[in-house]
């Protein structure tokens, strides 16, 4: 067991863990911030996509060892950024889930494109949403959520 | 806990009114309205679900305004957390603002009104409760307005109700909240009149879920996110071959684990597995994954893909038991070989795979125990956990929780998940809950997939180009076999999930033979969201596109030729596809369409994909669909369902889209081997439009993912003259 020192949407915190649990499972388990789900434990559904250091990660597979002084922001913080409010919104507005498990790594992927791309076209965010499963399929309304919310980006 | 917040325990539910109604179809319906505290004190505690199960309660008027209404089903989607208050809510003109919809626990006044159980299936929970929650909310509203009539002393035809709030002549009123003490007293009216569908303010209109924002904001917790205090995690590990035993373990190097606390064998549902308890998942995992078993696997069957489809298919040259024999049963054979097809089909296992892995939240206290679980059957579930912890079911309290997906994978007949959570507890001090959890592995290689099959069919054709004769053979085994279901569900040897969609074809074929062979085998099988009708649409709509091919005719124009007089619903929505011609205009160069069409669980659609070949596999570019479901209760959920409904149809499409068994082992194991339809894969524009009607509602949480693969090969043909009979579809 080892202590990490964190910073989880801007907050300090302290864990006493294993070094090889992943990000995941600290964030649920010890932090009890459940909103990023666990799906396929091997980085192939991005349920659990947080941001870390800004850039959106799968924490399923980032040991807990290798986060370092990087910030963390998950789906339970994103709202407090403008683009993320931006983006919750218009997910909201446009009635974009259904069960609803992928859509907090389906929101982070959305953020980070669009701070990356303010203006994305299909292909930007085919290739970014890509590596995102939602087995309820929204990918339509996913789509047109960027579309939305990339409108309202200042 | 919750234990102490519930009715009995609590002073404060003294004051509560407790109506029934009885309702003669039904035995039992029971409307209450709750007088109690304003703002339920456990709110503000940190309890997994901050709720409340009031024992037989659909309807709850709060002081302070709120109206919490119970749905009778599990939410893992498909929006009848919304639907099923707004319905109650519109015959009961409550203010949709101040509505909350709470799922119920398990309890009989909960079941579907006409199955008699409570569950989610055959998409019928709008069919089946739309006039259960109409009345509920049309007998709650009555007696708020006798409440208001007595108080004003007027008859009660001189008040009208509008957002929750009885108004009177002369400018009087009262809120619903007001009234609602008074209200309890009144005796339940037994003869209510429901609203004629010109007087809906809810229903019809597009109106938004009320979990998104939870769900949008991480806040939400799905039976996965719940934390019970002093809660322990399980894994376990479970045979390699469906069925095998363990003959001995060394669980050293699990035990060496911080965090591990306990490793033992358990009975499955089929087989033994070994579990691991621990603190956290992570340790659970680890240890489970340390463990060194030895199987047993003498006993086992090793069923294999390869050698499977060679016997289906042989099976398939030989008539099965007989679920359809309409004219001549030898007609084909009449008809000249050069105008008959011969078309023989093959369809691997899927696996369901929802997004939320199958888990199960149990305490056993030893004379009651507390379980929270997404289920779509509640009660059988009960009584599984009951049956193995030696309790009553009326000992067992079943919490629904909101549910990440499901599509058939969480209505499992022999409640295996339930089982294999019960036996843990069942081992652990008395008290301490614990989680279940089936890792993503765990559920790919878990079985209850959506069986395999063959489908041999002949088609003779007529010298009118229309199909003369079809005889057709489906090979797969039973999903109800040796289930409480198959007395219902198998007539004459045929289980009637797997010949759904061919045996009541909406299409008008003179001779027409349908028999089916169910082979035994020790692969679990499951219903996948359409069921049947997965395969039967797939075949029956290509075949029917063949046809139309072979006699050149437009495949909307031949369909509506080749339909019954009676099938309504799917020349509506046939005649409304032509109509909406959009996708017929300015097809690209390299783009095809393909049509298909469906009648599933009640409600007919019909499909136009757009398609062109990339990279060797199908791109879908636009879709439009045209449905029938009767009257829309709120058409922005049935547009999101249909647009993902025929995405997740995409699935049986998809590569790497198959579960397949070689000697008897699982060959994926993940989404690296089994993939569903990811961004790219799936439709990339969908346009629903809904055909007008004040029909009773069927559902449509099936009914789109039936279409899409059969629209797609179709188009595909267009594209490359090859016709697409084996799924999954390889590289074209």
């Amino acid at each position: 067991m080892e202590t990490y020192e964190l910073i989880v949407n801007g907050r300090p915190m302290e864990v006493t863990t294993d070094p090889g649990t992943p990000l995941l499972w600290v964030l649920r388990e010890e932090l009890k911030m459940t909103g990023t789900k666990y799906g396929c434990g091997i980085a192939a559904c991005g349920a659990c996509t947080v941001h870390l250091g800004g850039i959106p990660t799968r924490s399923c597979v980032v040991p807990i060892s290798l986060v370092g002084g990087r910030p963390v922001v998950t789906i339970e913080g994103i709202g407090r950024d403008p683009v993320g409010r931006v983006v919750q919104d218009a997910w909201v507005s446009h009635d974009v889930v259904q069960c609803g498990y992928c859509q907090s790594g389906q929101i982070l992927t959305a953020v980070a494109l669009l701070k990356a791309i303010p203006k994305p076209t299909d292909a930007d965010v085919e290739q970014s949403m890509g590596g995102n499963l939602c087995r309820c399929a929204t990918y339509v309304r996913i789509r047109e959520a960027i579309k939305i919310a990339s409108g309202q980006v200042k | 806990m919750r234990r102490n917040l519930v009715a009995g325990t609590d002073p404060g539910w003294n004051r509560r009114a407790f109506l029934k109604v009885s309702a003669a179809a039904t035995g039992g319906l029971l409307v209450s309205l709750y007088l109690d505290r304003p703002a339920l004190a456990q709110e503000a505690t940190s309890a997994p679900t901050p709720k409340v199960y009031p024992p037989d309660a659909f309807v709850h008027i709060r002081p302070d305004g709120t109206i919490v209404i119970q749905v009778n089903r599990l939410e893992f989607g498909q929006g009848i957390h919304t639907a099923l208050p707004m319905i109650l809510a519109d015959e009961m003109d409550a203010a949709w603002s101040r509505v909350v919809a709470e799922l119920a626990p398990a309890g009989a006044v909960y079941a579907d009104p006409v199955f008699g159980i409570q569950m989610v299936g055959q998409s019928s929970s709008i069919t089946d409760s739309f006039t259960q929650y109409r009345e509920l909310g049309a007998r709650t509203r009555a007696m708020l307005v006798g409440a208001a009539a007595a108080r004003w002393k007027i008859p009660e035809g001189e008040c009208r109700t509008q957002s929750s709030v009885v108004h009177g002549p002369d400018g009087r009123s009262a809120t619903y909240a007001e009234l609602a003490e008074a209200a309890a007293r009144i005796p339940v009216p037994e003869k209510i009149r429901l609203k004629s569908p010109g007087a809906f303010r809810l229903i019809g209109t597009k109106t938004r879920r009320l979990d998104s924002r939870p769900k949008c904001d991480g806040s939400l917790k799905f039976g996965l996110d719940l934390d019970v205090p002093g809660m322990k995690v399980a894994v376990v590990a479970h045979p390699p071959v469906f069925g095998a035993r363990v003959k001995s373990f060394d669980d050293a190097a699990a035990r060496a684990l911080e965090g591990v606390r306990y490793v033992f064998e358990i009975p499955l549902a089929r087989g033994t597995g070994v579990a691991v308890v621990a603190d956290r998942f992570w340790p659970a995992k680890q240890g489970r994954d340390r463990l060194q078993i030895e199987w047993d696997l003498a006993g086992a069957e090793r069923p294999d893909s390869t050698r499977l489809f060679a016997a289906y298919r042989d099976l398939a040259r030989t008539t099965g038991n007989i679920a359809v024999a309409r004219g001549d049963a030898n007609a084909v054979h009449a008809i000249p070989e050069t105008r008959r097809i011969v078309a023989e089909y093959e369809f691997p296992f899927l696996a369901h795979t929802p997004m939320e892995p199958l888990n199960t939240t149990i305490r056993f206290d030893g004379d009651r125990t507390e379980v929270w679980a997404g289920s779509q059957f509640q009660t059988s579930d009960q009584l599984a956990i009951a049956e193995v912890l030696g309790l009553k079911p009326v000992q067992v309290v079943f919490h629904t929780e909101m549910t990440g997906g499901g599509f058939g994978r969480r209505a499992v007949p022999d409640s295996h998940i339930q089982r294999e959570a019960a036996a843990v507890a069942k081992r652990l001090p008395r008290g301490v809950p614990v989680k279940l959890i089936w890792t993503r592995e765990d559920d790919v290689q878990g079985g209850y997939y959506r069986p395999m099959h063959v489908h041999r069919v002949e088609v003779g054709v007529g010298s009118d180009g229309m199909p003369a004769a079809w005889r057709h053979v489906v090979v797969g085994q039973s999903l109800v076999a040796g289930t409480p279901f198959a007395s219902m569900l198998i007539k004459n040897g045929v289980d009637s999930t797997a010949v759904e969609g061919a045996a009541d074809t909406h299409y008008a074929i003179p001779n027409f033979h349908l028999s089916a062979h169910h082979p035994v085998n020790s692969v679990p099988v499951l219903w996948f969201r359409s069921v049947g009708h997965t395969h039967n649409t797939f075949v029956i709509e290509t075949l029917v596109d063949e046809l139309a091919t072979r006699a050149a005719m437009d495949p909307i124009a031949y369909r509506l030729k080749l339909l019954r007089p009676g099938a309504k619903r799917v020349r509506s929505t046939l005649t409304l596809l032509q109509e909406r011609a959009g996708w017929r205009r300015s097809v690209p160069r390299g783009h095809a369409v393909g049509i298909a069409c469906v009648q599933c669980f009640g409600t007919a659609v019909a499909c136009a994909a757009e398609v062109s070949v990339e990279e060797k596999r199908p791109r879908i570019h636009r879709v439009t669909v045209a449905l029938n479901c009767g009257l829309a209760v709120n058409p922005l959920t049935i547009e999101s369902q249909f647009q993902g409904g025929v995405g997740f149809g995409v699935t049986q499409l998809m590569s790497k889209g198959a579960i397949t068994l070689k000697d008897g082992r699982v060959e994926q194991r993940n989404f690296d081997g089994y993939s569903p339809p990811y961004m790219k894969d799936a439709p990339a524009a969908v346009d629903v439009h809904i055909v007008p009607s004040d029909d009773k509602p069927t559902g449509c949480g099936e009914p789109p993912v039936p279409v899409i693969a059969p629209a797609v090969v179709n188009a595909l043909f267009r594209l490359t003259g090859k016709r697409y009979r084996t799924l999954p579809l390889m590289a074209l």
